[in-house]
């Protein structure tokens, strides 16, 4: 057999191969089902209260999903950020390396070989998609239950202007966008954290109390100097995106965060996991 | 032997955890196309050592090569020509056998993707399991486990098998079929490693052993090279046992001590130099009424007892 057989694989089939696993598993549908449940409990309690809403009462947006049900989506997503998103994706991120470990997995991909950058690599997308998947099981979800128990029209913006359906879905398109980019600096630290043990719900567990410790940090008002450090910094500066024109400044701030933190905790995971004695 | 004709080539290897050294100045030397069994009690050292081999974990001390090349520094182009079945297999539970195959192919690089359902196919019937493809791997018996193990190992043409502890769990029918297994692969030339304390098992296929004991080599060998450092024994049976003890004293050798319940049993480990057909003549001019005389080899047992230590204490 030769060397240079099937070696130009830049590691998509095994991209493949890890989402088909991330997927079939009956854990990662029970998570995305969790949070399909936010947009749809917030819609229907919403349809049933009677009492009228109080605006500035609640999540923002919650006020206006009786005149239009587009924004259940967006509200969802508000609520979704600072607990249960990072949950989730606090789960896959921790369990990518040691969930392998723990089942004994990750010798047979070790000796397979896949090589351990190769997989390192296709662990961080996998947990990257995740990420995506997650966000956009909110928003679609928030939107369908939305137009089935609200009238749906043009939406009106932070900044008083007033979109139509279309403007609409490419402004939730941004929102899921800068949602989903804003958990892969979490989704970094959770892989980096998953190299050092052979325990997930350890490592799981970690990087969520990671997420709310930085959140915690980034409300004291004494640290305010590294709260821009923090990567649970943007999380909520979304709503520069519901404005005309569309600001991008945040937006970009914040990926460009997230990226330092896919850098330094991507160097972090590849210096401990290259060389890691695997035991287990 | 030169090291082209290597197929597990180490040299001083050690590994410590901490202060304890798990493997210490290990030479092991297995020749291509061999079957090379890999003996020791538990904790002497076997898997921390196949650990080494396949680049899972990194050696203290000494160097390691694998068909010819540097491991772990060649890893990616010798562990495609390497199938493993390391520590018991290891499997996603809530995926089938078959996707389980499809997912280790997929890690192999060098694996083509466009023959892999017929080699996952051919892996599987290969080992019993063509049945069970389908199931999911939690539901396999352990047995079939180790089956799927076995397959995952045998998905591309291999150059080395390391195989460790490979009929685990496998009943005697299945014990068997790996016996078959292993002397099929090898008789297409495929080297080997099979890492076992199952001394029969050993003895039935490999052509060659190491003996492990608290993580040092203290024998390694063809097979008959080992038994050959073992002592055979002459068995006499006889009714003039008093008699027969003289005749062997008389010959230099040492008859065991009579216990008192096999008086008509003599028996004495045979000397170089004093053969079996020395102590007959001897004892048929001495007048020794003879109803039987045997030879019994050294055992591969035997001699795994006298080199490894009795009784069942995991070795520190």
């Amino acid at each position: 057999m030769s060397q240079s057989e099937g070696g130009g694989s830049l590691g998509f089939a095994l991209l493949g191969s890890e989402l088909r696993v991330l997927f079939m598993r009956r854990r990662t549908w029970a998570m995305l089902a969790a949070l399909a449940a936010i947009p749809v409990l917030i819609a229907v309690a919403v349809r049933l209260s009677s009492s009228p809403d109080t605006p500035g009462d609640g999540p923002a947006f919650l006020s206006n999903i009786t005149q239009n049900g587009l924004f259940v989506g967006l509200t969802a997503l508000i609520v979704s950020v600072p607990l249960f998103l990072p949950l989730t994706v606090g789960v896959v991120a921790g369990d990518t390396i040691a969930g392998e470990a723990n089942l004994g997995t990750l010798r047979y991909l070790l000796v397979a070989p896949s090589g351990r950058v190769r997989l390192l690599l296709v662990k961080f997308a996998g947990a990257a998609v995740f990420c995506v998947v997650a966000t956009l099981v909110v928003v679609v979800v928030g939107a369908a239950i939305g137009a089935v128990l609200f009238p749906i029209g043009p939406v009106t913006l932070i900044s008083g202007d007033t979109v139509g359906v279309d403007g609409y879905v490419l402004r939730a398109a941004l929102f899921a966008a800068y949602v989903s980019i804003s958990m892969l600096g979490l989704s970094a630290i959770g892989l980096f954290i998953s190299t050092l043990t052979t325990v997930p719900v350890g490592a799981m567990a970690a990087t969520i109390v990671l997420s709310a410790v930085s959140q915690i940090l980034d409300l004291l008002p004494q640290l305010s100097a590294i709260h821009p450090w923090l990567f649970s910094h943007y999380w909520l500066g979304f709503a520069e995106l519901l404005r005309t024109p569309v600001d991008l400044t945040v937006f970009g701030e914040n990926a460009l965060l997230q990226l330092g933190y896919i850098a330094v905790f991507g160097a972090l995971a590849y210096g401990r996991f290259s060389t890691k004695d695997i035991l287990t | 032997m030169s090291s082209a004709e290597l197929a597990i080539e180490t040299t001083a290897l050690g590994k410590s955890f901490g202060r304890q050294a798990a493997v210490a100045d290990l030479a092991l030397a297995v020749p291509r196309g061999s079957v090379f069994g890999f003996l020791g009690p538990n904790g002497s050292g076997k898997t921390t050592t196949i650990r080494m081999l396949l680049g899972l974990s990194a050696a203290t001390t000494g160097q390691v090569r694998v068909l010819g090349e540097q491991i772990p520094d060649a890893a990616a182009s010798v562990l495609p020509r390497v199938g493993a079945l390391v520590e018991g297999p290891a499997f996603y539970p809530f995926l089938s056998g078959r996707e389980n195959l499809r997912r280790f192919d997929t890690a192999n690089r060098h694996a083509p993707a466009s023959t892999r359902s017929a080699r996952v196919d051919a892996a599987l019937d290969r080992v019993g399991l063509g049945h069970a493809a389908s199931k999911a791997a939690h539901a396999y018996s352990l047995g079939m486990k180790q089956r799927l193990g076995l397959a995952n190992a045998l998905l591309m043409p291999r150059d080395l098998l390391v195989l460790d502890e490979p009929t685990n769990g496998l009943d005697p029918q299945g014990t068997r079929e790996v016996r078959s297994l292993i002397r099929s692969l090898a008789s297409d030339g495929t080297t080997i490693f099979l890492s076992s304390h199952l001394l029969a098992e050993v003895e039935q296929v490999c052509t060659h052993v190491a003996v492990m004991s608290t993580g040092r080599l203290v024998a390694q060998g063809s097979l008959d090279e080992l038994r050959a450092q073992g002592t055979a024994r002459v068995v006499v049976q006889t009714p003039d046992g008093a008699d027969a003890r003289r005749v062997l004293a008389s010959l230099g050798l040492v008859p065991d001590p009579d216990d008192g319940l096999t008086a008509d049993r003599v028996s004495a480990e045979l000397h170089a130099g004093v053969h079996a057909e020395t102590v007959t003549a001897a004892l048929v001019r001495a007048d020794v009424r003879v109803r039987g005389l045997a030879v019994a080899g050294a055992s591969l047992e035997d001699r795994f007892v006298a080199l490894t230590g009795e009784g069942f204490d995991v070795a520190e």
